[in-house]
């Protein structure tokens, strides 16, 4: 942690979050939680989400704020 | 020193969030900045003559965390997501039970011991409300703020607080059940 990475990733139109983490288990080197938490435009969704062209998704790590 | 804040003049601290049937909308302010949250006004000045009550929560650095000794920490922050749930988990809270208003604070970046880092004040016509309010505040944020602690020990080592452990459960509402929960 610290900071983030940011990746900018083509998916076909309707994808949804699920398909996106599988996108991103598929990438080298980058391990990801068997249940990631996800965020789309700031808020936390599920990962049947549908997604928009221009989408922010962001994995969220366990959090520890407060 | 960057602040983060939204104060009352920049139109961005919401006004209404009241619950069903109120007689007047609840007010909440949210902020999220790398500067003291003690010198932070808006704490302190929650409420009117039509509030009986009001209450001010602080969390602040503690020097112990399961047995290691705290030299100091970092929070860091998805910072456009902190505010807006931040500010959700207070509209909740003030649909949820009646008061007037509530503004709470996180602070980012380097803290040493005994700083505030988490602050919510409440002011209601009665007392009841306040407590349960800041209850639910409190107990929300660190459910669910993209917020992360790095400890740094007075041993010389650092670790992110939750960090080995994957989250059990995901989705909105409950992004991380910490199996070891803490209550300050």
């Amino acid at each position: 942690m610290s900071g983030s990475r940011e990746y900018d990733l083509p998916l076909p139109a309707g994808s949804r979050v699920a398909d996106l983490v599988a996108s991103l288990r598929a990438i080298p080197g980058l391990e990801l939680p068997e249940h990631p938490v996800v965020a789309v435009n700031q808020e936390y969704a599920e990962l049947d989400r549908r997604l928009e062209s221009g989408d922010e998704v962001a994995l969220i790590p366990p959090v520890a704020g407060g | 020193m960057i602040s983060d804040r939204e104060g009352r003049g920049g139109g961005s601290d919401g006004e209404g969030g009241g619950h069903e049937g109120a007689e007047h909308p609840s007010t909440v302010e949210v902020f999220l900045t790398d500067e003291p949250l003690e010198s932070l006004d808006a704490l302190r000045r929650v409420g009117t003559t039509a509030d009986g009550a009001t209450l001010t929560f602080e969390g602040r650095v503690r020097d112990l965390n399961e047995g290691r000794r705290v030299a100091r920490l970092t929070y860091e922050a998805y910072r456009e997501m902190a505010e807006k749930e931040l500010r959700q988990i207070c509209e909740e809270a003030a649909t949820r039970f009646e008061v007037a208003e509530i503004v709470a604070a996180h602070r980012i970046g380097i803290l040493e011991l005994g700083e505030v880092s988490v602050s919510i004040s409440v002011a209601a016509p009665h007392r009841a409300p306040c407590y349960e309010a800041s209850r639910y505040v409190i107990e929300e944020l660190k459910r669910r703020l993209p917020i992360w602690k790095h400890e740094e020990y007075t041993d010389g080592t650092a670790s992110w607080v939750g960090a080995p452990e994957p989250p059990v459960g995901a989705g909105p509402g409950r992004p991380n059940e910490r199996p070891r929960e803490r209550q300050k």
